[in-house]
Protein backbone atom coordinates (compact mmCIF):
# COMPACT_ATOMS: atom_id res chain seq x y z
CA UNK A 1 0.00 0.00 0.00
CA UNK A 2 1.64 2.79 -0.96
CA UNK A 3 0.54 5.91 0.25
CA UNK A 4 1.04 9.62 -0.86
CA UNK A 5 3.07 12.07 1.35
CA UNK A 6 0.01 14.11 2.19
CA UNK A 7 -2.28 11.13 3.03
CA UNK A 8 0.44 9.87 5.41
CA UNK A 9 0.91 12.54 7.38
CA UNK A 10 -2.56 12.19 8.16
CA UNK A 11 -2.87 8.82 8.87
CA UNK A 12 0.20 9.31 11.03
CA UNK A 13 -1.41 12.06 13.10
CA UNK A 14 -4.29 10.16 13.46
CA UNK A 15 -2.75 7.47 14.86
CA UNK A 16 -0.87 9.03 16.92
CA UNK A 17 -3.65 10.65 18.48
CA UNK A 18 -5.43 7.23 18.83
CA UNK A 19 -2.17 6.04 20.82
CA UNK A 20 -2.51 8.83 23.32
CA UNK A 21 -6.10 8.93 23.88
CA UNK A 22 -6.23 4.77 24.22
CA UNK A 23 -3.67 4.88 26.40
CA UNK A 24 -4.33 7.60 28.59
CA UNK A 25 -7.78 7.07 28.75
CA UNK A 26 -7.05 2.96 30.04
CA UNK A 27 -4.77 4.72 32.48
CA UNK A 28 -7.16 7.29 33.87
CA UNK A 29 -9.95 4.89 33.81
CA UNK A 30 -7.78 2.35 35.77
CA UNK A 31 -6.94 4.94 38.47
CA UNK A 32 -10.23 6.25 38.96
CA UNK A 33 -11.86 3.27 39.52
CA UNK A 34 -8.91 1.97 41.92
CA UNK A 35 -9.10 5.33 44.24
CA UNK A 36 -12.97 4.77 44.44
CA UNK A 37 -12.39 1.13 45.37
CA UNK A 38 -14.34 -0.64 42.08
CA UNK A 39 -11.33 -2.46 41.30
CA UNK A 40 -12.26 -5.77 42.69
CA UNK A 41 -11.24 -6.56 46.52
CA UNK A 42 -7.73 -5.48 45.94
CA UNK A 43 -7.10 -2.68 44.03
CA UNK A 44 -3.84 -2.52 44.61
CA UNK A 45 -3.09 -5.60 42.80
CA UNK A 46 -4.92 -4.83 40.00
CA UNK A 47 -2.97 -1.77 39.48
CA UNK A 48 0.16 -3.25 39.73
CA UNK A 49 -1.00 -6.23 37.23
CA UNK A 50 -2.78 -3.59 34.69
CA UNK A 51 0.15 -1.26 34.35
CA UNK A 52 2.32 -3.91 34.56
CA UNK A 53 1.06 -6.02 31.41
CA UNK A 54 0.04 -2.83 29.63
CA UNK A 55 4.18 -1.68 29.84
CA UNK A 56 5.00 -4.91 28.63
CA UNK A 57 2.21 -4.51 25.82
CA UNK A 58 3.19 -1.72 24.74
CA UNK A 59 6.83 -2.50 24.38
CA UNK A 60 6.08 -5.77 22.22
CA UNK A 61 3.86 -3.50 20.08
CA UNK A 62 6.71 -0.83 19.86
CA UNK A 63 9.14 -3.62 18.60
CA UNK A 64 6.84 -5.17 16.81
CA UNK A 65 6.36 -1.94 14.22
CA UNK A 66 10.07 -1.88 12.57
CA UNK A 67 9.23 -5.47 11.24
CA UNK A 68 5.89 -4.73 10.13
CA UNK A 69 6.85 -1.90 8.34
CA UNK A 70 9.47 -4.07 6.82
CA UNK A 71 7.82 -6.75 5.83
CA UNK A 72 4.27 -4.66 4.66
CA UNK A 73 6.41 -1.93 3.14
CA UNK A 74 4.51 0.89 5.64
CA UNK A 75 7.42 2.88 6.07
CA UNK A 76 5.22 5.95 7.82
CA UNK A 77 5.11 3.22 10.71
CA UNK A 78 8.07 3.87 11.86
CA UNK A 79 6.53 7.62 12.81
CA UNK A 80 4.61 6.13 15.78
CA UNK A 81 7.02 3.85 17.20
CA UNK A 82 8.68 6.32 19.44
CA UNK A 83 5.15 6.85 20.84
CA UNK A 84 4.31 4.00 21.95
CA UNK A 85 7.79 2.91 23.16
CA UNK A 86 7.50 6.30 25.32
CA UNK A 87 3.92 5.32 26.58
CA UNK A 88 5.51 1.57 27.52
CA UNK A 89 7.58 3.84 29.43
CA UNK A 90 4.70 5.73 30.86
CA UNK A 91 3.15 2.17 32.02
CA UNK A 92 6.35 0.83 33.42
CA UNK A 93 6.97 4.47 35.67
CA UNK A 94 3.33 4.06 37.00
CA UNK A 95 3.73 0.48 37.83
CA UNK A 96 6.90 1.19 40.14
CA UNK A 97 4.96 4.34 41.05
CA UNK A 98 2.23 2.51 42.27
CA UNK A 99 4.37 -0.36 43.84
CA UNK A 100 5.88 2.45 45.79
CA UNK A 101 2.88 4.41 46.94
CA UNK A 102 0.74 1.85 47.08
CA UNK A 103 1.93 -1.59 47.52
CA UNK A 104 4.79 -0.74 50.12
CA UNK A 105 3.46 2.48 50.94
CA UNK A 106 6.40 4.64 51.01
CA UNK A 107 8.08 2.30 53.05
CA UNK A 108 11.79 3.02 52.08
CA UNK A 109 13.78 0.51 53.32
CA UNK A 110 10.85 -2.15 51.97
CA UNK A 111 11.05 -0.70 49.17
CA UNK A 112 14.74 -0.72 48.48
CA UNK A 113 14.79 -4.07 50.53
CA UNK A 114 12.59 -5.68 47.76
CA UNK A 115 14.07 -4.03 45.00
CA UNK A 116 17.49 -6.41 46.47
CA UNK A 117 16.16 -9.45 47.61
CA UNK A 118 14.00 -10.02 45.70
CA UNK A 119 15.25 -11.62 41.94
CA UNK A 120 11.81 -10.75 39.91
CA UNK A 121 12.03 -6.98 41.08
CA UNK A 122 15.93 -6.63 40.70
CA UNK A 123 15.32 -7.99 37.06
CA UNK A 124 12.13 -5.67 36.54
CA UNK A 125 13.97 -2.65 37.79
CA UNK A 126 17.03 -3.26 35.89
CA UNK A 127 14.84 -2.75 32.94
CA UNK A 128 12.74 0.01 34.08
CA UNK A 129 16.35 2.42 34.39
CA UNK A 130 17.18 0.76 30.73
CA UNK A 131 13.48 2.69 29.85
CA UNK A 132 14.00 5.31 31.74
CA UNK A 133 17.58 6.24 29.96
CA UNK A 134 15.72 5.35 26.82
CA UNK A 135 12.43 8.34 27.37
CA UNK A 136 14.62 10.74 28.25
CA UNK A 137 17.10 10.72 25.35
CA UNK A 138 14.33 10.29 22.85
CA UNK A 139 14.00 13.87 22.21
CA UNK A 140 15.03 14.38 18.37
CA UNK A 141 17.82 17.06 19.36
CA UNK A 142 19.10 15.11 21.88
CA UNK A 143 19.52 12.46 19.18
CA UNK A 144 21.10 14.25 17.28
CA UNK A 145 23.52 15.44 19.49
CA UNK A 146 24.45 12.11 20.84
CA UNK A 147 25.04 10.75 17.70
CA UNK A 148 26.08 6.97 17.43
CA UNK A 149 26.28 6.39 20.80
CA UNK A 150 22.69 7.35 20.59
CA UNK A 151 21.35 4.12 18.39
CA UNK A 152 24.40 1.77 21.11
CA UNK A 153 22.33 3.24 24.21
CA UNK A 154 18.93 2.65 22.44
CA UNK A 155 19.89 -0.89 21.74
CA UNK A 156 19.36 -1.36 25.15
CA UNK A 157 15.77 -1.61 24.52
CA UNK A 158 16.69 -5.42 23.52
CA UNK A 159 18.33 -6.07 27.05
CA UNK A 160 15.38 -4.31 28.79
CA UNK A 161 12.86 -6.59 26.87
CA UNK A 162 14.53 -10.09 27.75
CA UNK A 163 15.05 -8.62 31.59
CA UNK A 164 11.24 -7.62 31.23
CA UNK A 165 10.39 -11.43 30.14
CA UNK A 166 11.72 -12.48 33.21
CA UNK A 167 10.32 -10.36 35.89
CA UNK A 168 7.25 -11.77 34.46
CA UNK A 169 7.99 -15.23 34.01
CA UNK A 170 9.75 -15.08 37.36
CA UNK A 171 6.81 -12.87 38.88
CA UNK A 172 4.08 -15.51 38.85
CA UNK A 173 3.65 -18.32 41.80
CA UNK A 174 2.72 -21.87 39.18
CA UNK A 175 1.08 -20.04 36.40
CA UNK A 176 3.74 -20.04 33.72
CA UNK A 177 2.11 -20.57 30.32
CA UNK A 178 0.83 -16.91 30.02
CA UNK A 179 4.30 -15.31 30.80
CA UNK A 180 6.04 -18.14 28.46
CA UNK A 181 4.27 -17.35 25.81
CA UNK A 182 5.59 -13.59 26.09
CA UNK A 183 8.55 -14.85 26.76
CA UNK A 184 8.38 -16.83 23.38
CA UNK A 185 7.12 -13.86 21.20
CA UNK A 186 10.03 -11.60 22.53
CA UNK A 187 12.68 -13.96 22.01
CA UNK A 188 10.91 -14.06 18.24
CA UNK A 189 11.31 -10.34 17.97
CA UNK A 190 14.77 -10.89 19.25
CA UNK A 191 15.52 -13.32 16.82
CA UNK A 192 14.40 -10.88 14.07
CA UNK A 193 17.30 -8.56 14.25
CA UNK A 194 19.71 -11.45 15.72
CA UNK A 195 22.36 -9.71 13.44
CA UNK A 196 21.95 -6.45 14.72
CA UNK A 197 22.34 -7.64 18.46
CA UNK A 198 25.41 -10.10 17.08
CA UNK A 199 27.06 -6.33 15.99
CA UNK A 200 25.72 -4.74 19.16
CA UNK A 201 27.45 -7.29 21.55
CA UNK A 202 30.53 -7.51 19.58
CA UNK B 1 -10.58 4.65 53.32
CA UNK B 2 -9.16 3.69 56.24
CA UNK B 3 -7.65 6.53 58.39
CA UNK B 4 -5.50 6.93 61.38
CA UNK B 5 -3.64 3.40 61.21
CA UNK B 6 -1.13 3.99 64.56
CA UNK B 7 2.36 3.29 62.77
CA UNK B 8 3.07 1.00 65.95
CA UNK B 9 1.06 -1.02 68.56
CA UNK B 10 -1.03 -3.24 67.40
CA UNK B 11 -3.27 -1.62 64.48
CA UNK B 12 -5.77 -4.86 64.28
CA UNK B 13 -7.06 -4.08 67.44
CA UNK B 14 -8.14 -0.67 65.82
CA UNK B 15 -11.41 0.60 66.48
CA UNK B 16 -12.53 2.63 63.12
CA UNK B 17 -15.13 5.77 63.23
CA UNK B 18 -16.13 4.54 60.07
CA UNK B 19 -18.86 1.71 59.18
CA UNK B 20 -17.24 -1.07 60.57
CA UNK B 21 -19.35 -3.32 57.70
CA UNK B 22 -20.39 -5.71 61.38
CA UNK B 23 -23.00 -3.43 62.26
CA UNK B 24 -24.52 -3.47 58.66
CA UNK B 25 -23.79 -7.07 58.50
CA UNK B 26 -25.18 -7.90 61.45
CA UNK B 27 -28.53 -5.79 61.35
CA UNK B 28 -28.76 -7.52 57.87
CA UNK B 29 -28.56 -10.91 59.05
CA UNK B 30 -31.53 -10.69 60.89
CA UNK B 31 -33.21 -9.55 57.83
CA UNK B 32 -32.18 -12.24 55.32
CA UNK B 33 -32.96 -14.74 58.64
CA UNK B 34 -36.97 -13.46 58.18
CA UNK B 35 -36.38 -13.95 54.25
CA UNK B 36 -35.99 -17.58 55.79
CA UNK B 37 -33.65 -17.68 52.05
CA UNK B 38 -31.06 -15.53 49.95
CA UNK B 39 -29.49 -16.25 46.74
CA UNK B 40 -25.90 -15.51 45.96
CA UNK B 41 -25.13 -11.79 46.27
CA UNK B 42 -26.28 -9.10 44.58
CA UNK B 43 -23.01 -7.87 43.57
CA UNK B 44 -21.89 -11.05 41.48
CA UNK B 45 -25.25 -11.26 39.67
CA UNK B 46 -25.03 -7.39 38.68
CA UNK B 47 -21.31 -8.41 37.55
CA UNK B 48 -22.52 -10.82 34.99
CA UNK B 49 -25.14 -8.73 33.78
CA UNK B 50 -22.40 -6.29 33.25
CA UNK B 51 -20.28 -8.54 31.36
CA UNK B 52 -22.72 -10.48 29.50
CA UNK B 53 -24.32 -7.54 28.08
CA UNK B 54 -25.52 -9.48 25.06
CA UNK B 55 -26.64 -13.20 26.19
CA UNK B 56 -30.18 -13.78 27.12
CA UNK B 57 -29.45 -16.45 29.32
CA UNK B 58 -30.40 -15.78 33.07
CA UNK B 59 -26.52 -16.48 35.09
CA UNK B 60 -27.50 -19.28 37.73
CA UNK B 61 -25.84 -18.84 40.46
CA UNK B 62 -24.27 -20.83 43.58
CA UNK B 63 -26.96 -20.52 46.29
CA UNK B 64 -26.13 -20.12 49.82
CA UNK B 65 -28.54 -20.21 53.08
CA UNK B 66 -28.48 -18.70 56.34
CA UNK B 67 -27.45 -20.43 59.26
CA UNK B 68 -27.98 -20.87 62.96
CA UNK B 69 -24.84 -20.30 65.03
CA UNK B 70 -23.92 -18.73 68.36
CA UNK B 71 -22.77 -15.70 67.70
CA UNK B 72 -19.22 -14.56 68.30
CA UNK B 73 -18.27 -11.91 71.12
CA UNK B 74 -18.43 -8.64 69.54
CA UNK B 75 -14.75 -8.08 67.82
CA UNK B 76 -12.80 -5.06 67.57
CA UNK B 77 -11.34 -5.50 64.52
CA UNK B 78 -12.58 -4.02 61.37
CA UNK B 79 -13.94 -7.07 58.91
CA UNK B 80 -13.60 -7.15 54.79
CA UNK B 81 -16.41 -6.61 53.85
CA UNK B 82 -18.52 -9.78 52.41
CA UNK B 83 -18.69 -8.43 48.86
CA UNK B 84 -14.60 -8.36 48.88
CA UNK B 85 -14.10 -12.05 50.98
CA UNK B 86 -16.20 -13.69 48.32
CA UNK B 87 -14.79 -11.83 45.16
CA UNK B 88 -10.97 -11.73 45.92
CA UNK B 89 -10.01 -16.01 46.21
CA UNK B 90 -6.83 -17.87 45.64
CA UNK B 91 -9.18 -21.43 44.41
CA UNK B 92 -7.22 -22.63 41.37
CA UNK B 93 -9.51 -25.55 40.73
CA UNK B 94 -12.04 -22.18 39.34
CA UNK B 95 -9.03 -20.27 37.58
CA UNK B 96 -5.65 -18.33 39.05
CA UNK B 97 -6.50 -14.87 38.85
CA UNK B 98 -8.37 -13.84 42.37
CA UNK B 99 -11.56 -13.03 40.53
CA UNK B 100 -12.03 -16.56 38.50
CA UNK B 101 -13.14 -18.63 41.55
CA UNK B 102 -16.57 -16.08 41.67
CA UNK B 103 -16.96 -16.39 38.18
CA UNK B 104 -16.25 -19.84 37.44
CA UNK B 105 -17.52 -21.77 40.57
CA UNK B 106 -21.34 -20.35 40.42
CA UNK B 107 -22.13 -23.92 38.86
CA UNK B 108 -20.87 -25.99 41.71
CA UNK B 109 -22.68 -28.48 42.96
CA UNK B 110 -22.41 -29.63 46.75
CA UNK B 111 -25.43 -31.44 46.95
CA UNK B 112 -24.74 -34.51 46.89
CA UNK B 113 -21.26 -34.49 48.95
CA UNK B 114 -19.70 -36.62 51.03
CA UNK B 115 -17.07 -36.02 53.39
CA UNK B 116 -14.99 -39.33 55.02
CA UNK B 117 -13.19 -39.65 58.66
CA UNK B 118 -10.54 -42.45 57.85
CA UNK B 119 -7.34 -43.95 58.23
CA UNK B 120 -5.90 -44.74 62.08
CA UNK B 121 -9.66 -44.27 62.99
CA UNK B 122 -11.58 -46.32 65.46
CA UNK B 123 -14.76 -45.37 63.84
CA UNK B 124 -14.79 -44.74 59.82
CA UNK B 125 -16.99 -40.97 59.74
CA UNK B 126 -19.17 -40.28 56.92
CA UNK B 127 -20.73 -36.86 56.77
CA UNK B 128 -23.16 -36.35 53.81
CA UNK B 129 -24.36 -32.21 52.89
CA UNK B 130 -26.79 -31.77 55.85
CA UNK B 131 -24.62 -33.79 58.22
CA UNK B 132 -22.09 -30.83 57.72
CA UNK B 133 -24.57 -28.27 59.32
CA UNK B 134 -26.45 -30.63 61.98
CA UNK B 135 -23.77 -32.94 63.41
CA UNK B 136 -21.64 -29.94 65.40
CA UNK B 137 -23.16 -26.70 67.33
CA UNK B 138 -22.17 -23.93 64.80
CA UNK B 139 -20.08 -21.09 66.01
CA UNK B 140 -18.84 -18.10 64.70
CA UNK B 141 -15.41 -17.09 64.76
CA UNK B 142 -13.94 -13.89 63.40
CA UNK B 143 -10.63 -14.96 62.53
CA UNK B 144 -7.56 -13.07 60.35
CA UNK B 145 -7.03 -14.44 57.49
CA UNK B 146 -3.11 -14.29 56.21
CA UNK B 147 -2.16 -14.74 52.45
CA UNK B 148 1.42 -15.99 51.69
CA UNK B 149 1.23 -13.56 49.27
CA UNK B 150 1.07 -10.76 52.24
CA UNK B 151 -2.47 -9.71 51.98
CA UNK B 152 -5.11 -10.25 54.76
CA UNK B 153 -8.35 -10.10 55.80
CA UNK B 154 -10.67 -10.68 58.80
CA UNK B 155 -13.63 -12.69 58.30
CA UNK B 156 -16.48 -13.53 60.31
CA UNK B 157 -16.03 -17.97 59.88
CA UNK B 158 -18.96 -20.33 60.92
CA UNK B 159 -18.33 -23.74 61.49
CA UNK B 160 -17.13 -25.97 64.45
CA UNK B 161 -13.86 -27.22 65.96
CA UNK B 162 -11.91 -29.79 63.71
CA UNK B 163 -11.19 -31.26 67.38
CA UNK B 164 -14.73 -32.27 67.83
CA UNK B 165 -15.13 -34.34 63.96
CA UNK B 166 -11.86 -36.18 64.75
CA UNK B 167 -12.63 -37.28 68.78
CA UNK B 168 -15.31 -38.43 67.15
CA UNK B 169 -13.25 -40.72 64.69
CA UNK B 170 -11.54 -42.41 68.08
CA UNK B 171 -7.78 -41.74 66.62
CA UNK B 172 -5.83 -44.62 67.23
CA UNK B 173 -2.36 -44.32 69.19
CA UNK B 174 -0.62 -44.00 65.31
CA UNK B 175 -2.33 -41.19 64.48
CA UNK B 176 0.20 -38.33 64.01
CA UNK B 177 -1.09 -36.04 61.53
CA UNK B 178 -4.33 -35.53 59.60
CA UNK B 179 -4.37 -35.62 55.80
CA UNK B 180 -6.90 -33.37 53.84
CA UNK B 181 -8.07 -33.42 50.51
CA UNK B 182 -10.32 -31.67 47.92
CA UNK B 183 -12.86 -32.39 45.50
CA UNK B 184 -11.55 -33.97 42.47
CA UNK B 185 -14.44 -33.17 39.57
CA UNK B 186 -12.33 -31.62 36.34
CA UNK B 187 -16.29 -31.51 34.84
CA UNK B 188 -17.26 -29.29 37.59
CA UNK B 189 -13.62 -27.69 38.07
CA UNK B 190 -12.18 -26.27 34.86
CA UNK B 191 -8.55 -25.68 36.96
CA UNK B 192 -8.61 -29.62 37.05
CA UNK B 193 -9.37 -30.59 33.44
CA UNK B 194 -7.01 -27.32 32.09
CA UNK B 195 -3.18 -26.62 32.96
CA UNK B 196 -3.78 -23.09 31.70
CA UNK B 197 -6.91 -22.78 33.95
CA UNK B 198 -5.31 -24.85 37.36
CA UNK B 199 -1.99 -22.74 36.98
CA UNK B 200 -0.16 -26.00 36.79
CA UNK B 201 -0.70 -27.42 40.38
CA UNK B 202 -1.61 -30.99 40.32
CA UNK B 203 -5.03 -32.18 41.64
CA UNK B 204 -6.35 -32.79 44.06
CA UNK B 205 -5.23 -30.47 46.18
CA UNK B 206 -3.90 -32.03 49.38
CA UNK B 207 -2.89 -30.19 52.72
CA UNK B 208 -2.15 -31.57 56.17
CA UNK B 209 -1.91 -30.78 59.92
CA UNK B 210 0.02 -32.06 62.83
CA UNK B 211 -2.42 -34.12 65.18
CA UNK B 212 -1.70 -31.38 67.81
CA UNK B 213 -2.53 -28.55 65.10
CA UNK B 214 -5.44 -29.99 64.22
CA UNK B 215 -7.23 -30.78 67.74
CA UNK B 216 -6.32 -27.09 68.53
CA UNK B 217 -9.59 -25.13 69.59
CA UNK B 218 -8.22 -22.64 66.97
CA UNK B 219 -8.56 -24.60 63.91
CA UNK B 220 -11.92 -24.58 62.86
CA UNK B 221 -14.01 -26.28 59.96
CA UNK B 222 -15.83 -23.74 58.03
CA UNK B 223 -19.04 -24.23 56.82
CA UNK B 224 -20.37 -20.61 56.37
CA UNK B 225 -19.65 -16.49 56.58
CA UNK B 226 -21.08 -13.55 57.13
CA UNK B 227 -24.46 -15.84 58.96
CA UNK B 228 -25.13 -17.94 55.76
CA UNK B 229 -23.35 -20.80 54.02
CA UNK B 230 -20.13 -20.44 52.12
CA UNK B 231 -20.01 -19.79 48.51
CA UNK B 232 -18.57 -21.75 45.95
CA UNK B 233 -15.60 -19.81 45.75
CA UNK B 234 -14.94 -19.83 49.21
CA UNK B 235 -14.57 -23.81 49.53
CA UNK B 236 -18.22 -24.37 49.92
CA UNK B 237 -19.54 -26.62 51.84
CA UNK B 238 -16.95 -27.09 53.77
CA UNK B 239 -13.12 -25.98 54.18
CA UNK B 240 -10.58 -25.55 56.90
CA UNK B 241 -9.84 -22.52 59.07
CA UNK B 242 -6.09 -22.38 60.08
CA UNK B 243 -5.82 -18.81 61.18
CA UNK B 244 -2.23 -18.73 62.45
CA UNK B 245 -0.91 -20.52 59.30
CA UNK B 246 -0.73 -19.09 55.32
CA UNK B 247 -4.04 -19.20 53.81
CA UNK B 248 -3.03 -21.79 51.88
CA UNK B 249 -3.02 -24.62 54.17
CA UNK B 250 -6.67 -23.81 54.60
CA UNK B 251 -7.68 -26.38 52.07
CA UNK B 252 -11.15 -25.99 50.72
CA UNK B 253 -14.46 -28.18 49.65
CA UNK B 254 -13.09 -31.06 51.75
CA UNK B 255 -14.38 -34.70 51.05
CA UNK B 256 -11.51 -36.31 52.82
CA UNK B 257 -9.84 -36.20 56.15
CA UNK B 258 -7.59 -39.24 56.89
CA UNK B 259 -5.57 -39.64 60.18
CA UNK B 260 -2.02 -40.78 59.23
CA UNK B 261 1.39 -41.66 60.43
CA UNK B 262 4.03 -39.85 58.22
CA UNK B 263 4.09 -36.08 57.72
CA UNK B 264 1.51 -36.37 54.66
CA UNK B 265 2.57 -34.31 51.24
CA UNK B 266 1.07 -30.98 50.63
CA UNK B 267 0.41 -29.73 47.34
CA UNK B 268 2.21 -26.21 47.25
CA UNK B 269 5.15 -27.96 49.19
CA UNK B 270 5.81 -30.52 46.89
CA UNK B 271 5.54 -27.62 43.54
CA UNK B 272 8.08 -25.74 45.35
CA UNK B 273 9.45 -26.87 48.22
CA UNK B 274 12.14 -23.84 48.93
CA UNK B 275 9.07 -21.57 49.00
CA UNK B 276 6.64 -23.11 50.94
CA UNK B 277 6.69 -25.50 54.12
CA UNK B 278 4.89 -28.19 55.35
CA UNK B 279 4.33 -26.01 58.81
CA UNK B 280 3.98 -22.49 56.82
CA UNK B 281 3.39 -20.36 60.61
CA UNK B 282 2.79 -17.15 59.95
CA UNK B 283 6.17 -15.55 60.63
CA UNK B 284 7.27 -11.95 60.14
CA UNK B 285 11.07 -13.52 60.48
CA UNK B 286 11.23 -15.97 57.79
CA UNK B 287 11.01 -14.43 54.45
CA UNK B 288 9.20 -15.97 51.55
CA UNK B 289 11.31 -15.92 48.21
CA UNK B 290 8.69 -14.15 46.41
CA UNK B 291 7.43 -11.58 49.58
CA UNK B 292 8.72 -10.08 52.61
CA UNK B 293 6.59 -11.84 55.53
CA UNK B 294 7.69 -8.66 57.93
CA UNK B 295 4.11 -6.53 56.91
CA UNK B 296 0.80 -6.78 54.91
CA UNK B 297 -1.76 -5.10 53.06
CA UNK B 298 -5.09 -5.78 55.49
CA UNK B 299 -8.12 -5.66 52.98
CA UNK B 300 -11.31 -4.00 54.32
CA UNK B 301 -12.92 -1.02 52.48
CA UNK B 302 -10.98 1.67 51.12
CA UNK B 303 -9.55 2.01 47.38
CA UNK B 304 -6.40 2.11 46.17
CA UNK B 305 -5.10 5.12 48.41
CA UNK B 306 -6.02 3.20 51.84
CA UNK B 307 -2.86 3.37 54.12
CA UNK B 308 -3.65 -0.32 54.83
CA UNK B 309 0.19 -1.90 55.44
CA UNK B 310 0.71 -3.49 58.91
CA UNK B 311 2.88 -4.99 60.74
CA UNK B 312 2.52 -8.86 60.82
CA UNK B 313 2.54 -10.77 64.36
CA UNK B 314 4.30 -13.60 64.68
CA UNK B 315 1.42 -16.67 64.09
CA UNK B 316 -0.78 -14.02 62.91
CA UNK B 317 -1.10 -12.86 66.50
CA UNK B 318 -2.44 -15.99 67.48
CA UNK B 319 0.88 -16.96 69.84
CA UNK B 320 -0.71 -16.96 72.92
CA UNK B 321 -2.96 -19.98 71.74
CA UNK B 322 -0.86 -21.70 70.00
CA UNK B 323 2.92 -21.06 70.20
CA UNK B 324 3.64 -23.76 72.58
CA UNK B 325 2.95 -26.11 70.20
CA UNK B 326 6.59 -25.21 68.44
CA UNK B 327 8.52 -24.98 71.55
CA UNK B 328 11.91 -26.18 70.45
CA UNK B 329 11.37 -26.12 66.81
CA UNK B 330 13.23 -24.27 64.79
CA UNK B 331 10.54 -22.12 62.63
CA UNK B 332 13.42 -20.85 60.12
CA UNK B 333 14.24 -24.88 59.42
CA UNK B 334 10.76 -25.43 59.52
CA UNK B 335 8.74 -22.71 57.86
Amino acid sequence: MVLKHKQQKKLVIRLKVFIHLISLWLLSNLYYQAINDKLGADPVEAVLHFTGIGAFNLLLLSLLISPMAKRFKLSWLLKVRRLTGLYSFVYALCHVLSFLAFEVQFAWELFVDEIIKRPYITVGMCAFVILFALAITSLSRLKRKMGQSWQKLHNGVYLALSLVSLHFYWSVKSEIIEPSLYAAFSLYLLYLRRDKIKAWLN
Amino acid sequence: MIKNIPKHNSPWQLKDNQVTDESVYRSRRSFLKQLGFVGASGLMVKNAEAIDWFSKKEAASFITQPLDFKKSLVSDEILTPEAKVISHNNFYEFGTKKTDPVENAQQFKVKPWQLTVSGEVGQTITLDHDDLYKKFPLEERIYRLRCVESWSMVIPWIGFPLAELIKKAQPTSKAKYVAFETLYDPEQMPGQSSRRVGGGITYPYVEGLRIDEAMNPLTLLSVGLYGKTLPAQNGAPIRLVVPWKYGFKSIKSIVGIKLVEKMPPTTWNMLAPNEYGFYANVNPQVDHPRWSQASERRITTGGLLARNRIETLPFNGYGEQVAHLYNKMNLRKHF
